[in-house]
């Protein structure tokens, strides 16, 4: 073959090293999804092997119990029911039956889910501009206690206009604290991670204060118990599936699918968006480019703990009512949520998987919903917890599984180049 | 000159792969006793991943290596030196603050019963080496006070204190000026007279065939040919190298000159470390020519472009871009009043490698018409307008909605350059634009400069390349120690370039 008389050959010729670009691509596409994927498959097996060992349990069935537990097998029996349409008196067909004991465990199911779904997106917003929003915790716990106070106020308003008010004030409430840490950020450079983490502690300390014994939010009427009035009935979430006493399934996770959107299009239809990437994926190309670094610092964290924020709300007039204190004390959401933006890789749809698997987690595996004939409950929160660390682990592991990826394509590679 | 025995070092065959590319493709080479062997190729041809899998820093997928006809297998770089082989690497391994005795000695020391580090003996044979091999150096001096030329040779020296009889030069005058280079071409010389064995790599033509005895080509991964250098041709290596005819000469007309696009009055600017790394500059930029800023690296042209281009702030003097004032004006401020900025680092500040190529080219002006209107963006015209653009500057590698990172570093380069010079700018500053481009790629650039100049664009070219200077700029400033220390026309010598270029002495302080 004379290789040196013939003109380059195209960039998608096979044979040639042109074709990295469509490599490139392939891999992150494969990477994209299969990571995430094997990352999650690897910790429920290795979760699974810590079941078998310390309780001799049976990890499928378990798994089974979980999952049951979670309601997500309501959607595996399909059947012919009239159903009642939600804020009307016009009854449907539908192939699920809306009123059994596995739509009651799905209800409460996609209740945790809601706010995952906005911490995650905290955390994925922030990651986009580069930086690592801890606070998530802080800024939910802020948004709660001033859904709380707006809950309270305003009680003559109509339904949707409290509503609305109440999320808005815990919204900008969330924005403003994470914005705290974006504005020292952009202006002394103080890390983001430190930052956040310092500003948790204060949320939880002023919000302790503020709805514990003695405290200026606590309800009057019961002094024996660190907690805040209820809110008015007007500041509560329509409940649009199952029964209001039975905590049914509020439209909060309407907004948080809705917030998806926003996410989504924020990031890839504005220049709000392409600043935030530009800024995350190389601060010193954007600043050549002619983009404040500083401004987009404080910007993306503002934002991020607006959804924060949000998410704090949601709970307060979704299902929650009112702030305790244990309750602020033992938050978890933000946290969570740093998991779900992991494996969700930061993009929207896969925030939405993951802060489903994450969510089903929790309450599969809650005293409630878990057949305690099959798995002790009491265990099962700790097996939350070790999927979940796992996963973080795994996250950093993308290499390890292209790897693997490469290893099984290396074969065909090899036989094609020994045959030219 | 070259002993016609069996070759000392011969490579078999060898195949390098990496996940989506053939690094090394069945290369042979094979290199003979008192020999310098250069491996010429465009970046990404192969030549530094060959020369790892020799130094035992890769390992191959197939071939082998022969050392004096004997089989190896090279694990590590330790079993490469303990063959004999030396490796004097782009970037220095250095320890600034230690002697240059302490420093070639270093994993080998010779000691003061067994325990401490015997300097005396140390820099006696280092003296001894040094002798031998005609280098002219000083033992006691530290590292971090001598110059980029002399910590070369501490290389060298270190390589061949730990017995090396063959040594691989990865680019070595890449960090040089044309004095050092010619000075290291006098130090292999003697190296091949005293037995040594050296492989020389490099992209670059002319010192090819000034110093090699034969030369390989490598073209992506695979080896084109083996000439020796009589014969050989700049024209017909560049042919070998590129795969088809370059021109290597820029035709240019003489420079029309109009009215100055940018004026610099005595300014001074800090760097990184707050130190004045440009003490005063003055000088203007006219419409219609290209100014030359020749200087060795670190002589204060980032800092210059980047006060030029509002990312950094000088602490006095004027920067007036046309008729406006633009001293402390902000990076996007000076942009919209028409600066294009061809960056020295493309991968560092030129691009975001994630984004899509349409987004890249629309780094400037993503928040306004026809790209967005309300902070609402308009990928498809983004796409759309990057598309001709693409076309026009002949990028190859990707389209419009490709990550700008899946391309090689030439076709990066014609992105931004794209980007910029589609802005029609007043001023267009090209730092460094044909670093680590391949003779095909600079061809293109520097036409396109030319181009720029002529439709009445004044040009600022700031470059390492002394070459490059020559043949593109219409006046030539030479930058030293942060001074604008001479100026010329476009037809002065290297040589005396070089000379002002490292302060006017010619000769090394230390040396």
């Amino acid at each position: 073959m004379t290789e040196a008389s013939k003109p380059p050959p195209p960039a998608s010729s096979p044979e040639t090293i042109p074709s990295v670009a469509a490599r490139l691509a392939f891999y992150q596409r494969a990477g994209g999804v299969i990571t995430p994927l094997l990352t999650a498959v690897v910790a429920f097996f290795i979760a699974g092997l810590v079941i078998l060992v310390t309780t001799h349990k049976n990890p499928l069935s378990t798994y089974r119990a979980i999952f049951d537990g979670t309601g997500l097998n309501w959607f595996f029996h399909v059947g012919s029911h009239s159903i009642g349409l939600p804020f009307s008196d016009s009854r449907v067909w539908f192939p699920w039956d809306t009123g059994s004991a596995a739509a009651m465990n799905l209800q409460q199911t996609l209740i945790v889910v809601t706010p995952l779904i906005l911490t995650g997106l905290a955390v994925a917003f922030a990651f986009r501009c580069g930086l690592f929003n801890i606070g998530g915790n802080g800024q939910y716990t802020v948004g709660a206690v001033v859904a709380v106070q707006f809950g309270i106020w305003f009680a003559g308003l109509p339904g949707p206009l409290h509503v609305l008010l109440a999320m808005a004030a815990a919204t900008v409430a969330g924005a403003m604290w994470a914005g705290i840490a974006g504005l020292l950020k952009a202006t002394v450079g103080a890390h983001e991670v430190i930052t956040t983490i310092m500003l948790n502690w204060i949320a939880l300390w002023i919000a302790s204060y503020l709805v514990g014994f003695g405290g200026p939010m606590q309800d009057p009427r019961q002094i024996s118990a660190p907690v805040t009035r209820q809110i008015a009935e007007s500041a509560k979430l329509k409940i649009f599936w199952g029964n209001a006493l039975l905590q049914g399934l509020h439209i909060g996770i309407v907004i948080a699918i809705f917030a998806l959107f926003v996410y989504w299009i924020v990031l890839n239809r504005t220049t709000l968006g392409y600043e935030v990437k530009a800024v995350g994926f190389n601060p010193e190309a954007a600043r050549y480019g002619g983009i404040s670094v500083a401004r987009n610092y404080f910007l993306a964290m503002a934002i991020s703990g607006a959804f924060a924020g949000l998410a704090g709300a949601i709970d307060i007039l979704g299902w929650e009512f009112n702030l305790d204190l244990t309750e602020v004390q033992s938050v978890q959401i933000g946290f969570i949520g740093i998991a779900v933006a992991l494996l969700g890789r930061n993009t929207a749809v896969g925030v939405f998987l993951s802060a489903i698997l994450f969510g089903a987690l929790l309450t599969g595996t809650s005293t409630r919903n878990l057949d305690p004939t099959i798995f002790k409950p009491e265990l099962a929160g700790n097996l939350t917890r070790i999927i979940q660390g796992l996963v973080v682990l795994f996250v950093g592991a993308d290499l390890i599984i292209l790897y693997l990826w490469q290893a099984r394509r290396k074969l065909p590679f090899a036989r094609k180049a020994d045959q030219r | 000159m070259v002993d016609d025995e069996r070759p000392v070092l011969e490579l078999r065959g060898i195949t390098k792969r990496f996940p989506g590319v053939l690094a090394n493709d069945h290369v042979d080479f094979d290199l003979r006793r008192r020999e310098v062997h250069a491996l010429l190729g465009e970046n990404g041809a192969g030549k530094s991943t060959l020369m790892n899998v020799l130094y035992g820093l890769y390992s191959p997928d197939e071939g082998e290596i022969r050392i004096k006809g004997d089989p190896v297998r090279m694990r590590s770089p330790k079993d490469a030196i303990d063959h004999g082989i030396g490796m004097v690497h782009q970037h220095f391994m250095l320890i600034p603050v230690m002697t240059v005795a302490e420093n070639i000695v270093l994993g080998n020391e010779p000691l003061d019963a067994g325990v401490l580090l015997d300097y005396g003996a140390a820099r006696k044979r280092v003296e001894e080496l040094a002798r031998t091999f005609g280098f002219r150096i000083d033992p006691d001096a530290r590292v971090e006070a001598i110059t980029v030329g002399q910590q070369q040779r501490v290389e060298i020296l270190k390589a061949l204190y730990r017995g090396a009889e063959i040594l691989i030069l990865d680019e070595p005058t890449a960090v040089l000026t044309p004095q050092e280079a010619l000075e290291l071409f006098e130090i292999l010389r003697t190296l091949v007279r005293e037995g040594m064995s050296i492989i020389f790599i490099s992209h670059k033509l002319g010192e090819v065939l000034e110093i090699a005895d034969r030369i390989t080509v490598l073209r992506r991964g695979k080896a084109v040919d083996t000439v020796p250098r009589a014969g050989a041709t700049e024209e017909g290596l560049a042919r070998m190298m590129v795969g088809r005819e370059v021109l290597l000469r820029v035709e240019k007309a003489a420079a029309q000159p109009t009215d100055p696009a940018l004026r610099v009055e005595d300014i001074r600017v800090l760097d990184d470390r707050r130190l004045e790394a440009v003490r005063g500059v003055s000088f203007e930029v006219r419409r219609g020519e290209i100014v030359g800023i020749a200087g060795v690296d670190g002589n204060g042209q980032s800092e210059l472009i980047d006060a030029l281009s509002g990312l950094r702030h000088p602490t006095s003097g004027k920067v007036r871009l046309g008729d406006r004032d633009v001293t402390g004006a902000s990076a996007g401020q000076i942009l919209d009043l028409g600066l294009g900025h061809i960056p020295e680092d493309r991968q560092r500040r030129g691009l975001v490698l994630d984004f899509t190529l349409a987004e890249n080219i629309a780094l400037h002006d993503f928040d306004r018409p026809p790209n967005s209107r309300f902070g609402w963006l308009f990928p498809k015209r983004m796409i759309r307008r990057a598309q001709g653009l693409l076309r026009q500057f002949d990028v190859r590698g990707g389209g419009a909605q490709t990550r700008a990172a899946a391309l090689s570093g030439g076709n990066q380069q014609k992105v931004v350059l794209a980007r910029e010079m589609a802005r029609d700018p007043k001023l267009l500053i090209a730092a460094q634009p044909t670093r680590g481009l391949d003779v095909g790629a600079i061809e293109f650039v520097h036409r396109r400069l030319v181009e720029a100049r002529d439709g009445g664009e004044a040009v600022l070219l700031v470059s390492l390349e002394l070459d490059e200077i020559l043949s593109l700029s219409d006046r030539i400033l030479v930058l030293y120690e942060g001074r604008v220390v001479a100026e010329h026309g476009p037809d002065v010598t290297e040589e005396e370039l070089g000379i002002e270029m490292t302060g006017g002495r010619g000769k090394e302080a230390v040396a």
